[in-house]
């Protein structure tokens, strides 16, 4: 444009630099964001972060695009594959076992960690124990009754104490988005391992790859060293 | 040329006060479509972010859903506008974002305190809104899609598109609270975005060197 050149009566055209500096910085922070942002973490520490747009709070991500609502009173959990007794948990059958509480961290794959979540439920391995385990059973797979999303763990590593069937978190019942009324809590590790809406576990030989796993995440899913952040284990 | 006819004749007395036009009917309309769409994205962002407030609300599946699409449709407004001849007008406001004196940027520095520059249409912080406004909206709409259809990017996106989705977000609901307390202050200048007319009195006072512009034809000396 020609009129760029007459100064005295438009200026300098720095308005176009400054909405295109703008866009740039925050297109360029999807690609170098978890890093800005655990630098962020690091230098203003937990307590501040959490305060800071990206901090402490949970993000709640659904693989169908749906929240599949069930009530506690038609909820049921299957216990099936490689177990002595094969049984169907009702709702207050799992409020009848031994209540286990953990306060702890949960942290996504993407970047974001809750911390101190309070967490109740039952041992994952008090269920499995109560069903028989077979001899030949290697792993655990988990199903959810959103339809879509699986998961699995070793047998040692479903008989981790931090590893529970979680029916109430942050104070209260598990609303739906957080995938009640029961989740699984895999404490250790990423939180895709932590399964909502679960329907079902099943004991077997051979585990197949859960729905994350399928996309590219890890197996072991153990909280550390992935992606370009370094998250602290969860203890 | 066009412009400055229509505008000459969209001008007029109201009550024997003279008007001169400062919006035309396709920025006002841009304005309000825009103004709405950001409400209901600010209203259904805050359960999907605060989960106090998910607990009161709830419905959250339904509420994301309007979330996305009316972000998807934000844009529309402002680029249907300007892909024809009728958004001739907000291209010429657009420009006006664009250039910025030495004065104005003195006066944003010291936001307002400098108050012998002779403003033009817009003020030096109006105009730094309208850019940020644009250029998040760029920012909000890409890092939205890397968050919805997260499957087709790196994982690692996905965090950087929520950083950044995040912390545009906070921005942009601190300056749209500014904007309509701004608003909200300056009655005279908030109906001419209903209406499109302003006194010219309030022109020599806030605008002295557009109302120059817009009333005769001499060159201005900034």
């Amino acid at each position: 444009m020609s009129q760029e050149i007459d100064d005295s009566k438009h200026g300098i055209p720095v308005g176009r630099r400054v909405f295109l500096g703008v866009a740039g910085l925050g297109l360029l922070g999807i690609v170098f964001g978890s890093q800005v942002q655990r630098a962020v973490g690091e230098t203003v520490g937990a307590g501040l972060g959490g305060l800071l747009p990206g901090g402490n709070r949970f993000r709640i991500y659904s693989i169908t695009g749906s929240f599949p609502n069930i009530g506690t009173s038609d909820y049921r959990l299957k216990v099936s594959g490689l177990v002595e007794n094969p049984m169907t948990l009702t709702f207050e059958d799992l409020k009848a076992m031994p209540p286990v509480h953990l306060v702890k961290d949960f942290q996504c794959v993407t970047g974001w960690r809750v911390p101190q979540v309070h967490w109740e439920g039952v041992r994952l391995s008090d269920v499995i124990d109560a069903a028989g385990v077979n001899s030949q059973a290697k792993g655990v797979e988990f199903s959810s009754f959103d339809g879509a999303d699986t998961e699995s763990l070793t047998l040692s590593q479903a008989r981790r104490s931090d590893v529970i069937i979680a029916y109430r978190m942050l104070g209260g019942p598990i609303s739906s988005s957080h995938g009640g009324p029961v989740r699984l809590y895999v404490a250790p590790m990423y939180g895709y391992k932590s399964l909502k809406w679960l329907s079902e576990i099943r004991l077997v030989e051979k585990v197949s790859l859960g729905y994350w796993e399928q996309n590219g995440y890890p197996v072991d899913a153990w909280v550390g060293n992935f992606n370009g952040h370094q998250d602290a284990p969860i203890t | 040329m066009d412009t400055r006819m229509r505008r000459s004749l969209e001008g007029r007395r109201t009550a024997g006060i003279p008007m001169i036009l400062r919006f035309d009917s396709i920025e006002r309309i841009v304005h309000w479509t825009s103004a709405l769409l950001f409400t209901v994205l600010i209203l259904t962002a805050a359960p999907l972010y605060f989960v106090q407030v998910e607990r009161i609300v709830g419905r959250r599946a339904l509420i994301a859903e309007i979330h996305t699409w009316t972000g998807i449709l934000l844009p529309l407004p402002l680029l249907v506008a300007l892909s024809g001849s009728w958004g001739s007008g907000l291209r010429a406001d657009i420009r006006r974002f664009n250039y910025w004196t030495m004065g104005e940027l003195r006066w944003l520095r010291t936001f307002g305190a400098n108050s012998s520059l002779k403003l033009e249409k817009f003020n030096p912080g109006q105009k730094i809104n309208a850019i940020f406004v644009g250029s998040s909206m760029v920012v909000m709409f890409c890092t939205g899609f890397v968050l919805k259809w997260f499957n087709f990017f790196p994982l690692s996106w996905r965090t950087g598109a929520t950083f950044v989705h995040d912390l545009f977000a906070g921005a942009i609901v601190v300056v749209v609270t500014g904007h309509v307390a701004f608003a909200l202050a300056h009655r005279e200048a908030l109906k001419s975005m209903i209406t499109g007319r302003i006194s010219e009195s309030w022109a020599s006072k806030h605008a002295p060197r557009w109302l120059a512009e817009e009333t005769d034809d001499q060159p201005e000396i900034g």
